[in-house]
């Protein structure tokens, strides 16, 4: 009782605290802070009702035990980021990405090949693509290579329809302006069109981000070898061990936010000159 | 219509790529075959072989196209549409999921949305949130809701559905707070002119002017919606659907099942967002908003 006594009050005087804090000028530290507050009232409000209501571990074990789990655990947590995240997610990643990124250049020279791939990827995007991972697990066996396999499945059609898109978006002005300068079509590329392209192939990038994380993880739920981040959720989930399973979802989280945070800082130094980068 | 011939090649091109890839990933068992049976294969009769295997590597276009009727069309046929080895049987379990997910994940957007429009202390305190719930994996710890889920005596289908809901609410929340948003200084000041009230606001100008950038996210959503549907029927597989169907297929090497499956899913997607395209078009020439 005390427990949940306690959470409220907390949860109200931050609320107010917020309220306060968002009604000043914003500067530096408020966009830090009002955030911040929140997420350490969540954390206290879980840990609160679990403890107060007296909800068994094995439903959802408190904050304070998956903190517990995740710092007992660091060598075998590693080592499955270091399957999964490294190997799997990464090196997909980077292939998904590239080939994507090709495959768009190669396209952009000619109109009716733009004008096909275009509704054509924008439907694949929408596709439950997570559903080759068995397949892929079938043609390239347990191993890093069947999830790195479906990352790419899964990345590609998202980046490349994002980089056509990107591609025809300098105006027509600018085009001319080439033109009259007698710039030769690699020139333009790279002094044109593909900076103008950068906001949306990193849209398309930051996208992938997540769906590479998602694919490396999922694919592993169709046969891994004895580690990974999916390996472990599912078999510590038919050991009703939620805590390890939570320290495994901290893992991903932060490695997931950290992708995703890499990839938007590398946006704000390629497109600086963007309007949603400056203000 | 001018999109029709290059959709088409680009298509077709899809088609030659599958039925190249079969040829290759099948190749080698039906030499295997040929060489335990101490005949030589020509290249014509190997090509033939890939075409036909029980249990390909990659099944050609045909051979899914021919499950899928065995499936669909030829169980309706005989009257048996609703059995549980049909496709629609499982096409169905997934859809209620999906729709159930969806619906909920949309009304939580939206709620979400206007709390964040209309106050700015949430603004700044739970948008960050999301966007950082986005980065989360959630499909990777999909099972493991799933079975707290079901162990807390809750019914299957919201448990698969709590998935669908958590993929389908961000898109929502995203796009509705830039629609709430959009009506310009002009149009907000014409209604401080007018004297209205904030709800006169909302639900004059504010709620119509979001309406082409709810159905955009719809859109997104119910995509989004339907994976998580079949990633959590993964988990949920004693109670079939077409991720049940995948999970089965790939424990017995089922290929051809697999990709009957996969294509089920992927018509159930694209119809859905047609049917929400449709819905778009409608609402918003009723509105006078088309383009």
């Amino acid at each position: 009782m005390i427990w949940i006594v306690f959470v409220l009050v907390f949860w109200i005087a931050a609320w107010r605290v917020n309220i306060i804090l968002t009604a000043q000028k914003p500067n530096r530290f408020n966009a830090f802070a009002v955030p911040a507050l929140f997420g350490i009232t969540l954390l206290l409000l879980w840990e609160g009702i679990v403890r107060g209501f007296g909800i068994s571990p094995v439903l959802l074990p408190p904050p304070s035990a998956i903190a517990v789990t995740f710092s007992q655990n660091l060598p075998l947590l590693w080592e499955d980021f270091f399957q999964t995240f490294v190997k799997g997610a990464l090196s997909g990643y980077i292939i998904g990405c590239g080939a994507a990124f090709l495959v768009a250049v190669a396209v952009d020279r000619s109109p009716f090949l733009q004008r096909g791939l275009l509704p054509v990827g924008n439907f694949v995007a929408a596709l439950p693509i997570i559903g080759l991972a068995p397949i892929m697990v079938m043609w390239f066996g347990f191993d890093w290579q069947s999830k790195a396999a479906v990352v790419v499945a899964m990345v590609f059609f998202p980046v490349l329809v994002n980089t056509v898109q990107g591609l025809q978006a300098s105006d027509a002005m600018q085009r001319d302006l080439m033109r009259t300068y007698a710039a030769s079509y690699p020139q333009a590329l790279m002094k044109l069109r593909l900076p103008a392209a950068m906001p949306f192939i990193f849209n398309g990038l930051k996208i992938a981000t997540t769906l590479a994380l998602i694919g490396a993880i999922v694919a592993e739920f169709f046969g891994s070898p004895i580690k990974g981040m999916g390996f472990r959720i599912s078999t510590e989930v038919g050991r009703l061990a939620l805590d390890m399973v939570w320290a495994e979802i901290a893992v991903a989280a932060i490695a997931g936010s950290a992708f995703y945070g890499l990839v938007a800082l590398l946006e704000k130094g390629v497109t600086f000159w963007h309007p949603s980068q400056r203000g | 219509m001018r999109n029709v011939l290059p959709i088409l090649t680009v298509v077709l091109a899809l088609f030659a790529l599958w039925y190249g890839g079969a040829v290759m990933l099948n190749k080698n068992w039906a030499y295997d075959k040929a060489q335990r049976a101490g005949v030589e294969l020509s290249f014509g009769e190997m090509v033939k072989d890939t075409m036909t295997q029980e249990k390909p590597r990659l099944p050609p276009p045909h051979q899914v196209g021919a499950e899928l009727w065995k499936t669909t069309g030829a169980m309706v046929q005989r009257g048996r549409a609703f059995s549980k080895r049909s496709l629609i049987y499982h096409g169905w379990i997934t859809l209620s999921s999906t729709v159930l997910g969806f619906v909920f994940g949309t009304g939580l957007g939206i709620l979400l949305a206007i709390g964040i429009v209309h106050n700015r202390a949430m603004d700044k305190s739970v948008m960050p949130w999301i966007i950082a719930s986005q980065t989360i994996p959630i499909l990777a710890i999909a099972p493991m809701i799933v079975v707290v889920l079901a162990s807390a005596q809750v019914d299957d289908l919201i448990a698969k559905g709590v998935i669908s809901m958590y993929l389908s609410f961000f898109p929502v929340v995203v796009g509705m707070v830039k629609g709430l948003r959009s009506p310009d200084h002009m149009q907000m000041d014409q209604m401080r002119t007018w004297n209205a009230s904030r709800g006169q606001t909302f639900w004059k100008l504010r709620l119509p002017a979001s309406a082409p950038y709810l159905f955009a996210s719809l859109k997104v959503g119910i995509a989004a919606s339907l994976i998580g549907a079949v990633v959590a029927e993964l988990s949920l597989s004693q109670d079939g659907g077409l991720g049940a169907r995948m999970l089965v297929g790939s424990y017995y090497g089922q290929t051809v099942q697999i990709w009957s499956a996969l294509i089920a899913a992927a018509t159930l997607a694209a119809l859905m967002v047609a049917s929400i395209g449709l819905l778009q078009r409608v609402t918003l020439k009723r509105m006078g908003m088309a383009q």
